[in-house]
């Protein structure tokens, strides 16, 4: 992670022209060259990298989409596209000589069909206001990140997602039946279908994670489900958080899927508590909140199963929510977990890797030995129902190395989650931030295939250039070996 | 006397790597075999055998993950005994198409069962896989664990392909635990009545995991806890079915005897409410609607223009000729981008060539 500069460098006649045309072919409000107005699109959520874009241009119509990406493609002209810019890792971070297309004026539901039980919205619609639109007919869109008030779902689509209850419902890629994309050369597809399969090679699922690398997604159609009758959250308290670890693998062998299983620690518990006052016990090594859905009898059911093997698993306390309103003030904790944290420290690094379960108790035990000898206190939040784990690195950039240091260890926790078997990107991407790490995780030839892929959609490499998915280049350069499961791969080859 | 079980695995992955890598040098195309079974579906495809029959076992399964990793020559049955045993099941409920159905041929060809709208399908339950490429080289995508975006989702895209990307090892899918309790509900309705039903209890939150509509009677399958299929069960009425789990298995299997026809049959896919159509023949509606099996002598392009005017697609499935088209065509953009997949893994179109689409 490199903290890039943002400087002001003076248009070449090339750029003016790529300006005059796109003024010809969009309103004037929708072009933005000050740097006062570029600004506020510098960077997504990983405010570490910055960099100003050339150009944003603010389409509205799939038209526009369409002639901004031909020109481009006749320009040769780099295009990054945008929804809410609260992306992890770095995937909007704009390119000083390319095209910044902002996707935010794309708000608007175009559909809703309870009946075939889908909706139809273009891709700057917020994640949230697909459920509050699809509430009145007792469903919503079942994917829901933490910053579903913010995030799109084109962005949704372009991270595949997911959220506190995709254990049992699945990531985005689960959940969406088709999409409308600009291509690099300006042609507008159909990618997916209406009904629950299409004819052809499965380029939903190629979309889906695809980080703006392989088209401009201009309409999503996402399935909707119906409300279950209730959900009730069960919170228990453990005085170690590798008892926390068993008892979730318990839970699921007991034949149980929580809607939601999600972990804190100690320092994670702190902060959600003294921002959210969502009662959690401060004095907890870690929780867990298990979420339970159905029909009421059912959720009662399940309830007492839960209880019994959270109490045999050594909680030191389990508390059902009493009401709705304690059902929300837990996971109002839970899901604003990340800015309390926030409040805590200066600057907060989020991890993301995930683990395959069984190894939870070793991993913890080992970012805990790491955080004390890199003297950087670390808060866990996680999904852990599905192994997703999010260690919070506190440090602060102001503090000369510390920066460095963070990296390093970030760096560190990422490979240990490839070599018990896991990967380095749960749900945030790879984009600008984890490019290096996928040459731990993915052989030369893997990488190679990747690159094939990405030219089948885009041969001139247009569409957010020098992201997830790194040159071989490059991984001669960062000089890390691909690991699986704890075995170097090439062990002929000498290290850079 | 008990019989000594024999351990089948085996690795042949270098073995297959190398009639791979031959197959290159001497230019000669690959047909990727199983045991056979799925043999009817798509185009005939030219080639010598590939065999993955060989190519058996599962590597791993922890029931606590809820995940396995199967070699793609295991067969699908072995797999389903295996999980039965920890109390866990395959998502999709994948037809098996013949007793020595092998995982790697369900997954290449991409099939899922009744459960389908309500559990996901078969490129839904795909976490990881291992292929050889058409350069000859072995890959890994995805993993075994839930949630993983690093890469672009290579898994799930040969969900599907029919063998024309690669040759699968092993994949690694997410399994669940058998529900607790199951029951299923007829109910006597018209197609449109039928229709109706199975797409309003989309919009409900009942526990469905199959319905479908045959000859006047919708039968409707609920699962999940004792307390969760008593409680719909009160809520939705219809009189129980003995014996579902055979009425089931022969609707996805296809021995029902509304499969015994030798018509052609057609495989109607289109949006759940979509009013019954207007092509003659006989119609059994599976999937809550969503997908329709045909029985029709009308000609492919009268069904197909019908089909499309409603927003469906539609395929050959049985008793067609395997020489022309298959599937669904694709728009000619699409289909470029469909050719350039192809070529990036497989540049010298030795895998099942043409099996999907001429060309591919
Ligand atoms: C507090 C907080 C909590 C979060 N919690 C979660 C969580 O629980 N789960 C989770 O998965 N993520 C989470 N995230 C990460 C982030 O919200 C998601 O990745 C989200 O999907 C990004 O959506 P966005 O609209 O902000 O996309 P952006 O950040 O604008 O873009 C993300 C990527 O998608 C591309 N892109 C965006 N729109 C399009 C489009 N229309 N067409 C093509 N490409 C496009 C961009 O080029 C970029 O590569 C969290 C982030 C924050 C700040």
């Amino acid at each position: 992670m490199t903290v890039t500069k943002t400087e002001i460098i003076p248009l070449t006649p090339s750029q003016e022209g790529l300006i005059k045309s796109l003024r010809d072919l969009l309103p004037a409000t929708a072009v933005l060259t000050d740097p006062e107005d570029l600004r506020p699109f510098e960077c997504d959520g990983l405010s570490v990298y910055r960099r100003l874009p050339l150009v944003v241009v603010l389409p509205e119509t799939i038209a526009q989409v369409q002639a901004i990406m031909r020109l481009c493609h006749k320009l040769q002209i780099p295009v990054v596209a945008r929804g809410a810019g609260t992306g992890l890792s770095g995937g909007a971070l704009p390119l000083g000589d390319g095209v910044l297309l902002s996707l935010a004026r794309f708000k608007k539901i175009l559909n809703i069909d309870p009946h075939n039980a889908m909706a139809t919205v273009q891709p700057g619609v917020r994640n949230l206001a697909i459920s509050e639109a699809a509430a009145v007919h007792g469903m919503y869109y079942a994917p829901d990140p933490s910053s579903q008030i913010a995030c799109t779902i084109g962005g949704n689509v372009a991270e595949n997602s997911g959220g506190v209850h995709c254990l049992k419902y699945g990531l985005t890629v689960h959940n969406i039946l088709m999409l409308k994309i600009v291509t690099a050369e300006g042609e507008l597809l159909t990618i997916g279908a209406e009904t629950l399969d299409s004819p052809g090679y499965d380029l939903l699922a190629l979309m889906s994670g695809s980080e703006g690398m392989l088209g401009i997604i201009v309409e999503v159609t996402v399935k909707l489900l119906a409300k279950p009758e209730r959900a009730q959250v069960v919170l228990a308290a453990f005085d170690d958080v590798e008892k926390a670890g068993e008892a979730v693998g318990a839970i699921i062998a007991a034949g149980i899927i929580p809607a939601g299983l999600e972990m804190m620690d100690r320092l994670a518990i702190q902060a959600a508590e003294d921002f959210a006052h969502a009662g959690y016990p401060r004095d907890a090594e870690a929780i867990l909140l298990c979420e339970l859905d159905g029909s009421n009898a059912e959720v009662s059911e399940y309830i007492l199963a839960v209880r019994e093997v959270l109490n045999r698993s050594g909680a030191t306390e389990v508390r059902t929510a009493a009401d709705e309103a304690e059902r929300h003030l837990f996971w109002k904790g839970r899901k604003s977990a990340f800015p309390a944290v926030g409040r805590i420290s200066p600057d907060y690094y989020c991890m993301d890797g995930t683990i395959p379960r069984r190894h939870l108790p070793r991993v913890l035990r080992q970012i805990s030995q790491w955080s004390a000898e890199y003297g950087l206190p670390v808060a866990n939040v996680f999904h852990a129902g599905d192994g997703n784990l999010h260690p919070l690195i506190l440090f602060d950039a102001n503090k000369p190395g510390e920066l460095a240091r963070t990296e390093e260890f970030g760096q560190r926790i990422l490979q240990l989650c490839v070599e018990v078997g896991g990967t380095i990107t749960g749900e945030h991407g790879v984009g600008m931030e984890k490019i290096d790490q996928m040459c731990i995780q993915f052989k030369s030839a893997e990488l190679t295939q990747f690159h094939a892929v990405k030219a089948a959609f885009d041969p001139q490499g247009l569409l957010n250039p020098g992201k997830a998915v790194p040159t071989l280049h490059r991984c001669a350069e960062f000089g890390a070996m691909h690991v699986h499961h704890g075995e170097v791969k090439h062990p002929e080859l000498e290290r850079f | 006397m008990v019989a000594p079980k024999i351990n089948l695995d085996k690795d042949m992955s270098a073995a297959l790597q190398q009639k791979v890598q031959d197959a290159i040098t001497q230019n000669t195309p690959l047909n990727i075999c199983g045991s056979g079974s799925k043999h009817f579906l798509g185009r005939s495809t030219q080639g010598e055998c590939l065999s993955l029959v060989e190519h058996r076992g599962i590597i791993e399964y922890d029931p606590r993950e809820l995940v396995l990793t199967a070699r793609a020559g295991t067969p699908l049955a072995g797999i389903e005994a295996e999980l039965a045993n920890a109390g866990q099941m395959l998502t999709f409920e994948p037809p098996h198409f013949g007793a020595a159905a092998t995982l790697g041929g369900t997954i290449a060809c991409g099939l899922s069962g009744p459960r389908r709208p309500y559990a996901g399908a078969a490129r839904d339950a795909v976490l990881g896989c291992k292929i050889i490429n058409g350069q000859g080289e072995i890959l890994s995508f995805g993993g075994q664990v839930m949630k993983n975006v690093a890469g672009y989702d290579v898994s799930r895209l040969m969900v599907g392909a029919y063998g024309t990307l690669g040759v699968l090892l092993e994949i690694s899918l997410k399994v669940l635990p058998r529900p607790a309790a199951s029951l299923t509900l007829m109910h006597e309705h018209s197609t449109d009545e039928s229709i109706r039903y199975m797409s309003h209890l989309l919009t409900q939150p009942m526990p469905v995991d199959a319905a479908c509509h045959q000859d006047g009677h919708t039968f409707i399958r609920i699962a999940g806890s004792e307390q969760a299929v008593k409680h719909a069960q009160k809520q939705m009425g219809g009189e129980p079915v003995n014996d579902a789990s055979a009425f089931w298995q022969s609707v996805r299997e296809q021995q029902h005897t509304f499969f015994s026809s030798l018509k052609p049959l057609y495989r109607v896919m289109v949006k759940p409410a979509t009013p019954a159509l207007n092509i003659s023949g006989n119609w059994l509606l599976d999937w809550g609607g969503a997908q329709r099996w045909l029985l029709s002598d009308e000609p492919l392009s009268v069904i197909r223009e019908r089909v499309n005017a409603a927003g469906g697609h539609v395929n050959l499935y049985r008793n067609h000729a395997q020489s022309g088209e298959f599937f669904s065509p694709l728009p000619g953009p699409l289909f470029d981008i469909h050719q350039r997949l192809k070529l990036s893994f497989d540049p010298h179109r030795i895998f099942n060539p043409d099996r999907t689409y001429s060309g591919l």
